[in-house]
């Protein structure tokens, strides 16, 4: 995108019916660290890449609990994630407040995205520069929506913002079909392998990544450090042991992941080849 | 001409009794379970006590709809607290949540008599003892409610620490186990029922501890 007269203010039309701002907007979503999403029958995992800006400071925190049900994850300004992290914790205590039962998260999607809206319509305002992949159970299911600044709102299965997230998308669009049926383990596994794609070459340890869980019978909570990393560890092991019987099936993949440069990844496609026979045990 | 009063009432007193006797390392808290209004029983199973925090339970007679809106409030702003804090609200915090909460109130107060109950932040128990408008004290017992009249005197002759000044000196209560306390309890519940129409049915005991919560019951006369 480059500079043009007609990207100054919010409220300005293009002569092609677009609006700059909210489309730069969406860029900063781009620009922010990574965050991915998916969903089965009966759960939703968020995962984020969290990368700190230098060894001395902290990770930004990207994954938000805002109910027993719903949590979101963002990419993008964290700041503005807060705040509206903040917004829907408040929605979802006044609803609980009034109506003592749960906000189902379809309702909340539609109040945020109609937050967003009114920032592309006002002349005083900026648009969020956050997107949120909003995670939550009600009466209908498990469901997995995603919050664009420009006050859209779309419902996926699975789905990956942020920077370099078309890897962890490519790999997804691969293995959606499976998502219904999952099992929380493997759903959990797959939100791994999904941020390892993000990742690109740096190996997956639990200090870059921040898994969270919400399901049926289970409230939605962050898991921590330990848990993932032992995650990481039973199926990174299980990569290693299925390199050896190379499957056609892997030796071609292996052959398109020629140009990854660590030796983390080159077993990332040995790894379809496990996942696809079902043998990893993941044992939390 | 003297000055004209409304001929209806935004307040109701339904009644009961509720205690809470804070121990070196539990708290006990209980109310009976009668609601009434007027003269008349409107259920024999109404629960006075509500779990505010993880260490923390309240205890409250009065107008049963003020102390269900109390309790509503003072849940959602624990979970604003929890939010914001990543933890659970210490008992006296709580504490000064519900005095706040019910100052706010000042000039149309909530008709809750409130009795708090817990666990410090050293795991000692700890009892806090309300008015309607929010005044509190940190204490080792109280009672509140239609059967208070009648339970402190006891609890007092049965717990009060003897007064510094005396002489010849007399030791510091030994302290009182939890089974003692939880028989207090009961003991103190089942008198009061005696005398006070409003108390009785049954009462609802929760002991708070290291270990958790537990929760029992205890008949009391149904008259």
């Amino acid at each position: 995108m480059f500079r043009n007269q007609y990207d100054t203010d919010v409220t300005t039309w293009s002569p092609a019916g677009r609006l700059f701002q909210v489309e730069y907007a969406m860029e900063a979503v781009k620009q922010g660290s990574a965050a991915i999403g998916l969903r089965s029958k009966t759960h939703v995992v968020l995962a984020c890449v969290n990368k700190a800006n230098s060894e001395l400071s902290s990770h930004q925190k990207k994954i938000f609990k805002v109910d027993d049900h719903i949590g979101v994850a963002i990419a993008g300004l964290t700041a503005d994630g807060r705040v509206l992290s903040r917004y829907m914790r408040s929605e979802c205590i006044n609803y609980n407040y009034t109506y003592e039962s749960p906000l189902p998260v379809g309702r909340l999607v539609v109040q945020l995205a109609d937050k967003a809206q009114v920032c592309t319509q006002r002349s005083w305002k900026r648009p969020y520069g956050v997107g949120l992949l909003v995670a939550g159970l009600d009466e209908s299911g498990a469901h997995l929506y995603y919050n664009c600044p420009s006050g859209n709102y779309f419902e996926y299965q699975a789905f990956a913002i942020g920077s370099r997230s078309q890897a962890a998308k490519t790999y997804l669009e691969r293995k959606f079909n499976n998502f219904t049926a999952s099992s929380r383990e493997d759903l959990i596994k797959d939100a791994l392998i999904a941020t390892r794609e993000s990742l690109q070459g740096e190996k997956l340890r639990s200090s870059v990544c921040t898994i969270a869980v919400v399901g049926v019978g289970e409230p939605f909570h962050i898991l921590d450090q330990e848990t993932v990393q032992q995650l990481i560890d039973t199926f990174e092991i299980v990569r290693e042991e299925e390199t050896a019987p190379a499957e056609p099936e892997a030796a071609a993949e292996q052959d398109a992941a020629t140009d990854q440069a660590s030796g983390a990844d080159q077993g990332g496609a040995g790894n379809q080849g496990g996942a696809d026979q079902g043998g990893s045990p993941m044992d939390i | 001409m003297t000055k004209q009063h409304a001929n209806w009432s935004p307040y109701d007193n339904n009644g009961g009794s509720c205690v809470a006797i804070a121990g070196s390392d539990y708290c006990v808290i209980a109310a009976d379970t009668r609601m009434s209004t007027g003269y008349n029983i409107l259920t024999r199973d109404y629960s006075k006590i509500s779990h505010l925090a993880e260490k923390c339970v309240m205890a409250s007679s009065g107008f049963q709809a003020d102390v269900k809106a109390l309790q509503k409030v003072l849940s959602a702003r624990h979970l604003t607290y929890q939010h914001q804090h990543n933890k659970q609200m210490s008992c006296p915090a709580m504490a000064q949540l519900l005095s706040n909460t019910l100052y706010y109130k000042r000039f149309f107060p909530y008709y809750s008599f409130n009795v708090l109950g817990g666990l410090d932040s050293e795991g000692k128990g700890c009892v806090f003892t309300y008015d309607a408008v929010g005044s509190y004290e940190r204490v080792g017992y109280s009672s509140q409610g239609s059967g208070s009249t009648l339970i402190m005197p006891f609890l007092d002759n049965q717990l009060k620490s003897p007064s510094p000044l005396l002489l010849p000196a007399q030791d510091a209560v030994t302290p009182l186990s939890e089974a003692e306390a939880v028989d207090l309890v009961k003991t103190v519940f089942a008198s009061a029922t005696e005398r006070d129409i409003y108390t009785g049915d049954k009462v609802e005991i929760v002991i708070l501890n290291a270990g958790g919560i537990h929760r029992e019951f205890m008949d009391l006369r149904k008259d």
